[in-house]
């Protein structure tokens, strides 16, 4: 039985007559005839009613949002002053109208809802004093971290051997297949752009310096770092994420474990010794990928091949590049362990962080790469 | 309501195995309409598998589950969504969608279901959250910002927007303080009185169980017994025994006997939430 609902006059007092099963799906619709009864009082103008009478005799099913709309249809006519009465109401009615009456004392409140103007000001607010604040405890948990770790040199079984070399496994080992296919790759497309240019000034020779050069000193270990952020520094976030949420960092606190001792020292170490070896890997891998391009596709022979890399190449040149390899690794496991600890509350927390803390670590990566190279040209090597 | 007097749940001969496990071996229920059933037993009596099978979630290896009158079995997706709109689901710790606020979270299945403009969305998910207990500044707020109690009202006030004709709750006052407890359950039988609902509640809380629940179902040796809490209570069964004559037991039932001596009236039921 679908919905309806009529209004008749009598002298100044109007008969609501509703019928038919007034339920959610139907609500949409008695709303939008109610509205009228409510829309002919107007600012100023005389009351057009007096007294209105709600007359359930007919109503069907009720649920709570039908029930709802008749006691706010109530409430809205009282508001003009109009005496509202509900008659016939079915006893099978009475006890979810009067379960409503009682729940609908409180009006709703509305969220509130900004100017736009407001909202973009608040936001830049927010989000430069949310910045500011990141910043300083990321640099108060660099603090905590250097502390650490000089206890830890003193004591060495405190930086937890055991635990470093199950992380070495995780972050180092296990990342081997990934980094080593995609530097190999890097390097074919390295050989093959870097040639084509240089064939036009018949210097194609020069595309091993191009190749040496750019993977030993910058490529290898950056494609290597951007690659254990993604893979493992939001690895650390995840789990410390998920930790933090069980409460179990909380639970670890109260045993005297400190957290940085026990979760991200270990970690940390680890990636500083990984992505060293990691980064020399893709170094030869990215060789070897262009190797076979200039061997094959250029028809370089292969002595000649490997004089000139050896005149292109110095120790120097493979020093400079792996020496950002430590810092890269202390950055994403810096990152990656604090949004872990920041994670507080829920699931949709772990998420955020995890996030975050890869953008945030590839950026950093980045940005320091960049200082590197300024610090680098400047001393001259 | 006018409704013929079928029944809500009917299971019948349900046997469900994981592996070489039974878990349950021809359980039968059969659950009225308008009545307030506990499921309860030991752990890992398969309490929670019934309850996922029961909503379609799990496929039993045998039996039949019939809901609201329609057989699980013979449903395809379709007519299984639009038969889930028809029932409420109460989660353990709610299961609220931690991105959404909390009204949001209320609207989901309404915008799912159904096209309401966005006035009357906010109006409905205020009349739930009224009909819950909780303050209406609750509205905007994320579920992790809630305390237990107050994300529980919240999540029966999710499960109530489509207004189902069955409500199922899993370990409804699990977590919840004797007070708030006692809340939640004047609060879960005044509003299945209201709107007449059937409830079937999983539930450990032996106090719960006396003053909401009409029926008990109990699963012992893979099968269901089902009655009265005085039936129950003196049937002849170890299982049985040890859990109503247990100290705890035992508190819940003097409690029980003592409320059922005087008379029964509709006193004004205190449903607001602790203020956390």
């Amino acid at each position: 039985m679908s919905a309806w609902l009529k209004v008749t006059r009598q002298d100044d007092v109007r008969l609501i007559f509703a019928g038919g099963d007034w339920r959610l799906s139907a609500v949409a619709d008695l709303e939008r005839q109610l509205k009228g009864l409510t829309g002919e009082f107007v600012e100023g103008a005389a009351r057009p009613f007096r007294a209105a009478r709600l007359v359930l005799e007919n109503l069907g099913a009720l649920d709570t949002a039908g029930g709802w709309l008749l006691l706010r249809t109530k409430q809205q006519l009282e508001r003009h002053d109009v005496r509202v009465e509900m008659i016939e109401v079915q006893p099978r009615h009475a006890a979810l109208l009067a379960r409503l009456e009682q729940a609908h004392a409180e009006p709703p409140v509305p969220a509130p809802k900004p100017h736009p103007i407001h909202r973009v000001v608040e936001h830049l607010g927010s989000v430069t004093v949310h910045a500011l604040s990141e910043t300083y405890q990321l640099l108060a948990f660099l603090g905590a971290l250097v502390i650490t770790f000089v206890i830890g040199l003193v004591r060495w079984r405190r930086l937890r051997p055991v635990s470093i070399v199950h992380h070495v496994e995780q972050v180092g080992l296990n990342a081997v297949p990934i980094v080593a296919l995609l530097s190999f790759l890097i390097g074919v497309v390295l050989a093959y752009q870097g040639s084509t240019q240089l064939v036009r000034f018949g210097a194609e020779i020069f595309t091993i310096d191009l190749l040496g050069v750019s993977v030993v000193r910058e490529l290898g270990v950056l494609l290597t770092a951007i690659i254990v952020a993604g893979r493992s520094g939001s690895a650390f976030t995840a789990q410390i994420g998920t930790m933090q949420v069980n409460e179990e960092v909380d639970a670890m606190r109260i045993m005297g474990l400190d957290p940085l001792e026990v979760l991200v020292m270990p970690r940390l170490l680890a990636l500083m010794i990984a992505l060293p070896l990691l980064s020399f890997i893709a170094i030869a891998m990215a060789i070897a990928g262009g190797s076979l391009v200039i061997i094959f596709a250029l028809d370089i022979p292969t002595v000649l091949f490997l004089r000139q890399l050896r005149s292109a190449l110095d120790i120097q040149i493979l020093v400079t590049g792996l020496v950002k390899a430590p810092v890269f690794a202390f950055l994403i496991a810096m990152v990656g362990c604090y949004e872990g600890l920041r994670v507080a509350g829920s699931a949709d927390s772990v998420g955020r962080q995890t996030t975050k803390a890869v953008v945030v670590s590839i950026f950093l990566v980045i940005v320091v790469d960049a200082v590197f190279s300024v610090v680098f040209a400047a001393i001259g090597v | 309501m006018a409704k013929k007097k079928d029944r809500a749940i009917e299971i019948r001969g349900l046997v469900t195995a994981f592996g070489p496990h039974t878990i349950h071996d021809g359980l039968d229920l059969s659950v009225e309409r308008g009545e307030v059933l506990a499921i309860v037993g030991g752990s890992g009596t398969g309490k929670s598998v019934l309850l996922r099978q029961m909503l379609g979630l799990l496929r039993p290896k045998a039996g039949e589950i019939e809901l609201l009158g329609r057989s699980l079995a013979g449903l395809d997706k379709r007519a299984l969504a639009d038969l889930r709109t028809r029932l409420g689901v109460l989660f353990q710790d709610g299961a609220l969608f931690s991105s959404l606020t909390v009204t949001q979270n209320i609207q989901a299945p309404l915008k799912e279901r159904l096209k309401l403009p966005g006035h009357l969305l906010d109006e409905l998910a205020g009349l739930k959250l009224a009909l819950v207990g909780l303050p209406a500044d609750a509205g905007p707020k994320y579920p992790s910002e809630l305390s237990g109690g107050m994300r529980k009202r919240a999540g029966l006030a999710r499960a109530l927007a489509l207004d189902p004709e069955l409500l199922f709750l899993d370990e409804p006052t699990a977590g919840l303080d004797p007070i708030g407890a006692a809340d939640f359950d004047q609060l879960i039988r005044s509003l299945q009185r209201s709107l007449d609902l059937t409830v079937v509640m999983i539930t450990h809380d032996l106090d719960s169980l006396m003053t909401s629940a009409d029926r008990i179902a109990a699963i012992i040796d893979k099968k269901m017994v089902t009655g009265t809490v005085d039936r129950l209570r003196r049937a002849d069964h170890p299982w049985l025994r040890s859990y109503f004559a247990g100290p705890r037991g035992r508190a819940a039932l003097q409690a029980h006997d003592t409320i059922a001596l005087e008379p029964i009236n509709a006193s004004p039921i205190t449903d607001r939430a602790e203020t956390a």
